[in-house]
């Protein structure tokens, strides 16, 4: 079954580095500075862009690690439902309580309030 | 049934094909009913009709000049698209066209997991670090901004993506996604129906989300941020961006299909007009994905974009929270009424 995904991920790797290998080989190749410059809306580039950034993006980011476990802790859950539909409803109800504990601080605390 | 591995990498190749051949022509048809819904005509002069303009488009971006910025990571700055178009194509693969063997004798599927569904979800999702990384690499501040936006904006959706197939889980008890097909979600019980639509409205729009389209297409906010991640790409390298978002929203529009509307299975009245007609496999499900993809284009001609801090919130309170309420009222339905 997982040799199958193998080999769709052979061609679709396969489309990726012909489609790579052609456009290097058929474009053509006439650079001055100005071309390789990062583009900056017609002036010249002023330093680079490995400079700091809002602490909001890796906030999300910690966020959707939380969130995203949760959800990924209902999949099984999910998938046997119908095994113990009552405990199990119980458990899930009992789970996004304490979770929502820790949504609400979160907006609370202004982690989505973007300025 | 087993099928060898040379026959599954010819039809992952012709799958591959066959999706680009779409995508190439997706943008022509994506034009021609953006210029009719805005009064404008659209591409019609290269060909009849404009069919061969997206072959001159194809010509055009192979022929273009690949720039690789001087102070990029080079090799990153080369990886980006492949990943993108390489999981945007893999994805596809566990989509279902239709039951075993149906087409012409072969599996209309390359390949057949029991966690089809998860395994979608994560293919997908990987399209992230395409963009990410080619937006990182590029060393450009457009580029940069871009792809955090479209990073935090895909991971945030995801959310509301994870959750409301949780429904569809609950009622159909397998990650199948053949299974869930066979099973038909809605017809297990009128009660399922109001957490259905729910899940299905909510996966929608986070669909949209995901594969980056208006109104959610901030990454690509040229009044704000240029082209975003896509800034410094030229040439093929662009191209296979594009490729990558096409093919996303191909694989959502398929998958929307396989687990709300019976995916390959046509729908049962047909049979009365055209005896044996519902059970055509991969035609319904390209049917379907027609309308989803004239939805996608519809919106697109229709709403404005989000503006970024309304995107964080909207995907944050509203979709998660609707998202998380349709799968415990289904969990509730299932416990208590069935």
């Amino acid at each position: 079954m997982y040799e199958n995904l193998l080999m769709m991920f052979l061609a679709a790797g396969f489309i990726a580095a012909a489609a790579l290998v052609v456009g290097a080989l058929l474009g053509p190749k006439r650079t001055t500075d100005d071309l390789l410059e990062a583009y900056e809306s017609g002036i010249p580039a002023t330093g680079t862009a490995r400079e700091r950034f809002p602490v909001h993006f890796y906030l999300v980011a910690m966020l959707f690690i939380v969130f995203d476990i949760e959800t990924a802790f209902f999949f099984p859950l999910a998938v046997r439902f119908g095994m113990a539909p009552q405990f199990l409803f119980v458990q899930a109800i009992l789970f996004v309580a304490i979770l929502g504990v820790a949504y609400v601080y979160v907006l609370r605390k202004g982690v989505l309030r973007w300025k | 049934m087993a099928e060898s591995l040379l026959t599954v990498f010819l039809k992952a190749l012709l799958l591959a094909v066959a999706l680009l051949g779409a995508f190439a022509y997706m943008t022509l048809i994506e034009r021609r009913i953006l210029g009719r819904m805005q009064h404008r005509i659209g591409p019609n002069r290269t060909g009849p009709f404009g069919l061969l303009q997206p072959i001159a488009d194809a010509l055009k971006s192979i022929f273009k000049q690949d720039i690789l910025p001087a102070r990029a990571d080079k090799f990153v700055f080369v990886l980006a698209p492949a990943i993108s178009i390489t999981f945007a194509l893999a994805a596809f693969g566990a989509i279902p066209g239709g039951p075993a063997g149906s087409l012409f004798g072969f599996d209309p599927w390359v390949v057949d997991l029991d966690i089809g569904l998860l395994y979608v979800l994560a293919a997908t999702s990987m399209g992230v670090y395409g963009i990410f990384l080619g937006g990182w690499a590029a060393n450009s501040k457009y580029a940069l901004l871009g792809s955090l936006r479209s990073a935090a904006q895909i991971i945030s959706y995801e959310l509301g993506l994870g959750l409301s197939v949780l429904t569809i889980i609950m009622i159909a008890g397998t990650l199948n996604l053949r299974e869930i097909v066979e099973i038909g979600v809605w017809s297990v019980s009128p009660w399922l129906w109001p957490g259905l639509a729910v899940a299905f409205v909510t996966f929608v729009i986070s669909g949209i989300a995901e594969v980056n389209r208006t109104p959610f297409d901030l990454p690509e906010a040229e009044q704000e941020i240029v082209a975003g991640y896509l800034t410094e790409y030229s040439s093929i390298k662009w191209a296979l961006f594009q490729m990558a978002e096409y093919v996303n929203m191909f694989t959502a529009a398929a998958f929307m299909s396989t687990l709300f509307l019976g995916g390959y299975k046509g729908p049962g009245f047909m049979n009365a007009l055209i005896p044996g007609s519902a059970d055509w496999p991969i035609v319904w499900l390209v049917a379907k994905m027609a309308i989803f993809m004239f939805l996608f284009i519809w919106l697109r001609a229709t709403l404005p974009r989000l503006r970024y801090d309304q995107l964080m919130r909207f995907g944050w309170i509203y979709l998660f929270e609707v998202a998380l309420g349709a799968a415990l009222l289904t969990g509730a339905v299932i416990a208590f009424v069935l």
